[in-house]
């Protein structure tokens, strides 16, 4: 258990200091300043259509950091040497989404805040969306580092990853917006799906780590 | 260089189970094919290694070399046979991960705690960087460190491990004249300790006693 805390402090210590958390928050935020941009300063139609706005920009900067989530890992070595020291990598790859999600998720649900300010949200609003995200963003680290690892070693890896993770997070995008309305039913769905992508991923992400290793 | 004629499907050689226990050896080759690519790289390779004892694995580039240390490694899989040696191991490949902005001390200690016996991860470090003439060094991040130093900062982490095996892929590369002498002095006093020693290298490594594994 001590090597599973090293391995996930070392993943938020490198998400820290390459930049990766600042870089990933200003792109949601920037985001979510084009869609007044984009719709026009109604402060009616903002507010109706921010809590969806919000989810689509949370999508889009859980698709940032995917390039330096396994990739770097797997041809530097680092990966090699897990597996000799007894690892096995779904462990790794379980290790991965907690320090993924560590930090991603507690900044983003911050940056959220400032968010429904600039889209003026109701505060009620701003809750609903706020529980949304903890539920739905284990999901989407999870679903990060499994792209990450499927993408590790392609060609223009940044823009496959795109095509193969965005798909994959409608269903989160469709029951954390529909929850700002829909209520408790869309959070319960919100949670299955989020649980079933954390259940499923580091299993996923460990075989296509495991082939990296052949 | 043996060609794959013949659709080389498992052919399930001795069983793991079957592979004599207790034989005392740290590693052994037990009828071990390796197939890479639809290339067969080496097929039927029996040998072992007992505590104290080396093996030198030679041959010309892409022969296998790498391929052989990675199989001992648990890296890749045989296509048939069966690696035997339950012996804690511990491996140097070409990539150092050595995580670049931290200091060499740092990260050769994010390493030294997750060895088998994770005891003292400070003092094994410290002890190895000494071992390799790094200390001077240790806190300088390892993004600054030349080729060599960083081949060293890799052997720093195998002599830090404390396994009963090392695995050693061209561990000669890089590293300057004194820097050799130095890798054949920590080998010859790791296995005067009862370690065991499988190097490929297309260097000239003096390694007494070893067995010399050829692959043509």
């Amino acid at each position: 258990m001590t090597g599973l805390g090293a391995l996930i402090t070392r993943d938020v210590r490198i998400a820290w200091a390459s930049g990766g958390v600042v870089n990933a928050l200003a792109f949601f935020l920037l985001v979510t300043i084009l869609f007044p941009f984009a719709v026009g300063p109604d402060t009616a139609l903002l507010a109706r259509i921010g809590g969806g706005a919000i989810w689509a920009a949370a999508l889009l900067a859980a698709l940032m950091p995917v390039e330096r989530l396994v990739g770097p890992d797997a041809e530097s070595g680092v990966l090699d040497q897990l597996s000799v020291r007894g690892f096995s990598m779904p462990v790794v790859a379980a290790a991965k989404i907690v320090a993924h999600w560590i930090s991603f998720g507690p900044p983003l649900l911050l940056a959220t805040v400032i968010a429904a300010g600039l889209l003026g949200l109701s505060t009620q609003t701003l809750g609903m969306v706020e529980l949304g995200l903890l539920i739905g963003t284990p999901g989407l680290a999870a679903l990060a580092v499994a792209t990450a690892a499927l993408v590790t070693g392609l060609r223009g890896a940044g823009s496959v990853a795109g095509l193969v993770m965005l798909p994959l997070a409608v269903p989160l995008l469709i029951f954390g917006a529909g929850s700002i309305d829909g209520g408790v039913g869309a959070l319960k769905l919100l949670g299955a799906v989020s649980l079933m992508l954390v259940a499923g991923a580091p299993f996923v992400a460990g075989a296509a780590m495991r082939g990296t290793l052949d | 260089m043996v060609q794959a004629d013949q659709p080389s499907g498992p052919t399930f050689g001795p069983a793991a189970a079957a592979v004599a226990p207790g034989t005392g050896d740290a590693l052994a080759f037990r009828d071990v094919t390796c197939v890479r690519g639809g290339r067969v790289l080496f097929e039927r390779l029996s040998f072992a290694v007992p505590p104290g004892g080396a093996a030198l694995v030679t041959g010309p580039n892409g022969i296998g070399k790498s391929s052989l240390i990675r199989v001992a490694a648990g890296l890749l899989r045989p296509a048939s046979g069966a690696i035997a040696g339950t012996a804690p191991r511990t491996l140097m490949a070409e990539a150092a991960a050595l995580d670049a902005a931290r200091p060499l001390r740092d990260a050769l200690g994010f390493w030294a705690a997750l060895d088998a016996d994770p005891a003292d991860p400070h003092g094994r470090v410290a002890q190895a960087l000494h071992a390799v003439g790094l200390s001077h060094i240790a806190e300088v991040p390892v993004r600054l460190l030349s080729t060599g130093q960083r081949r060293r900062a890799a052997l720093a982490r195998v002599v830090a491990s404390g396994a009963m095996v090392w695995l050693l892929d061209e561990p000669a590369n890089g590293l300057d004249v004194a820097s050799v002498t130095v890798l054949e002095h920590l080998i010859a006093a790791y296995r005067r300790r009862g370690g065991a020693v499988l190097v490929a290298t297309h260097l000239p490594i003096a390694l007494p006693d070893a067995q010399t594994i050829s692959l043509l």
